[in-house]
């Protein structure tokens, strides 16, 4: 039994019943780490929210997702609530918005712990304090009291790793977590999470648009495109012989360091073009 | 050659915290600059001072030769109409009520750049700019919200060529774009540079881009310059550890 089998999975949004995912089927095993890539619209994140339960109500799910084998479409938000941040949790692409403005980011992991763990209520502040330090923020005790406009945006993501992971759950979904990051802090952030999932045996659903980027943590990868999954196999695989002409440009896009300096880019357009695009 | 922008000793504080120190730069005409350094480290309020956006603390800067610094604003229409800025995220720099045209000639009907650009026939202005985007001819009538983020920024580049600028500042114009749609846009701000002799000054935190779009780099840390070169040297074999590590930052593919 696989810890995620997705099949058939189909969300229809509004009255006009407009597809945004068709027939998403994927398994994911347990500590297994597989990238969704694409682009912005392809159906990447409301895949993701779909498995977190977390999509509007003018959305229609049909289709399928297991989590240790139990159906999670159709559960009540109470047994959706304890899903979530206990066996499920998820790194948004904004820390910003992710975090409490309001509320001192140590309150706020805590309030995590404390929703799932039983008994943990007198030492939370210090198995906070332990978390924030094992993502690599060196003064924790500081971070723990301070409010999120006060940290760096590096500082606001690893809070957000943190406390996804405080829990210790079976599979972290990763939305863009590094996209709002500059590069240097984008590789800090990155390896922290590769490490932090290799020591709590967490499996990891990671979606971004850059190849280079789920490379860095992701052993397999899916394409998606206009709501399919167009392609998916082994990163190295895919790397070295896309099969799909999308993929193709994407493996392209995601090798800067090839091309000469100077002389035109290689875009996606230049291997696939939509029937009916303009451009 | 002569340097189109100088600036000499360019510090700027807020309070206590000095965002820049002295900061002494050249930029020749048809230079490619990159200016590269991680989040924080001044490369924002250095193109700030240098398109006047704001004033520095200390320090002087000129432009083609006049100093700008100390002017009143209604003293620098020349330098708003040689000077064009497009900003990182479209969606924050296009006003989303005023449709495509009207954004795109905003700079033509500025009264200090209006003087600048005598007898400019803005209809026949929007049409070129648009047509070097690559962006239909009807985009004019549109509204920001009906393109996509490539196309957003297209717009904003279209802005910016409007009053036919020497200097064009490119402030992380990629970095709100997906991977695919980043390439197109750098080829069409390279081809732009290239065909109408612009000078380009290109922020980026993304080495990789500027490695490739530029001939030569700025390295900032805290304020300072650190490093500079032409861009084959500095990333070929940097010689601060700073440089090294934002070059090693960089993502490329692991398998």
């Amino acid at each position: 039994m696989s810890l995620l089998e997705v099949s058939g999975l189909t969300v229809r949004f509004g009255r006009r019943q407009v597809v945004a995912i068709d027939d998403v089927s994927f398994t994911l095993g347990e500590q297994e780490r597989l990238g969704i890539i694409g682009e912005s619209g392809s159906g990447k994140t409301v895949t993701a929210l779909a498995l977190m339960g977390l999509l509007p109500e003018n959305a229609a799910v049909t289709g399928s997702v297991r989590v240790r084998g139990q159906e999670t479409l159709g559960l009540g938000e109470a047994e959706y609530a304890k899903l979530r941040g206990d066996t499920l949790s998820m790194v948004f692409q904004e820390p910003m918005t992710a975090l409490d403005p309001t509320m001192r980011v140590g309150r706020q992991v805590a309030e995590v712990l404390l929703l799932h763990a039983r008994n943990t209520s007198g030492n939370s502040r210090q198995r906070v304090i332990e978390m924030l330090r094992r993502v690599g923020l060196a003064d924790a005790e500081r971070i723990a009291d301070s409010y999120p406009h006060q940290l760096s945006g590096g500082q606001r993501q690893r809070v957000c790793v943190a406390m996804a992971l405080i829990n210790s759950p079976d599979l972290v979904i990763c939305d863009e977590p590094t996209t709002a990051l500059d590069v240097t802090v984008q590789a800090r952030v990155l390896k922290v999470l590769d490490e932090m999932l290799d020591a709590e045996h967490t499996a990891c659903l990671f979606i971004s648009h850059d190849l280079a980027v789920v490379s860095q943590v992701c052993s397999h990868v899916l394409v998606m495109l206009d709501g399919r999954i167009v392609e998916s196999g082994p990163i190295h695989r895919i790397f070295a012989t896309p099969s799909h002409p999308y993929t193709k440009g994407l493996v392209a896009t995601a090798q800067l360091d090839k091309v000469a300096p100077g002389s035109p880019l290689p875009t996606v357009a230049d291997f696939y073009t939509r029937a009916g695009a303009t451009r | 050659m002569t340097a189109i922008l100088r600036a000499a000793g360019l510090s700027r504080a807020f309070g206590s915290f000095e965002a820049l120190r002295g900061i002494d730069l050249e930029v020749c005409k048809g230079q490619r600059l990159g200016i590269v350094g991680e989040s924080g480290s001044g490369k924002t309020t250095l193109i700030k001072l240098l398109a006047a956006l704001d004033q520095p603390t200390a320090g002087q800067l000129w432009f083609a030769g006049r100093e700008i610094t100390g002017l009143p604003e209604r003293g620098l229409g020349f330098l708003r109409s040689s000077l064009q800025i497009v900003f990182q995220d479209p969606r924050s720099s296009l006003n989303p009520r005023m449709k495509v045209g009207d954004i795109v000639t905003e700079p033509l009907r500025s009264k200090l750049v209006r003087r600048e650009l005598q007898g400019v026939d803005r209809k026949e202005r929007l049409r070129e700019v648009l047509a070097a985007v690559d962006l239909p001819a009807d985009s004019g009538d549109r509204y920001p919200h009906e393109f996509s983020g490539g196309q957003r920024q297209r717009i904003a580049i279209a802005r910016a060529l409007a009053p036919k600028p020497e200097v064009l500042i490119a402030d992380e114009p990629v970095s709100a774009l997906d991977v695919s749609v980043r390439a197109q846009v750098i080829n069409l701000l390279a081809d732009l540079v290239d065909k109408q002799g612009l000078t380009l000054l290109f922020v980026s935190h993304d080495l990789m881009v500027v490695r490739h779009l530029c001939d030569s780099v700025v390295v900032m840390q805290s304020g300072q310059i650190v490093e500079r070169g032409t861009t084959a040297a500095v990333f070929s074999a940097p010689r601060t550890d700073y440089t090294a590590s934002l070059w090693a930052a960089v993502p490329r593919i692991k398998v």
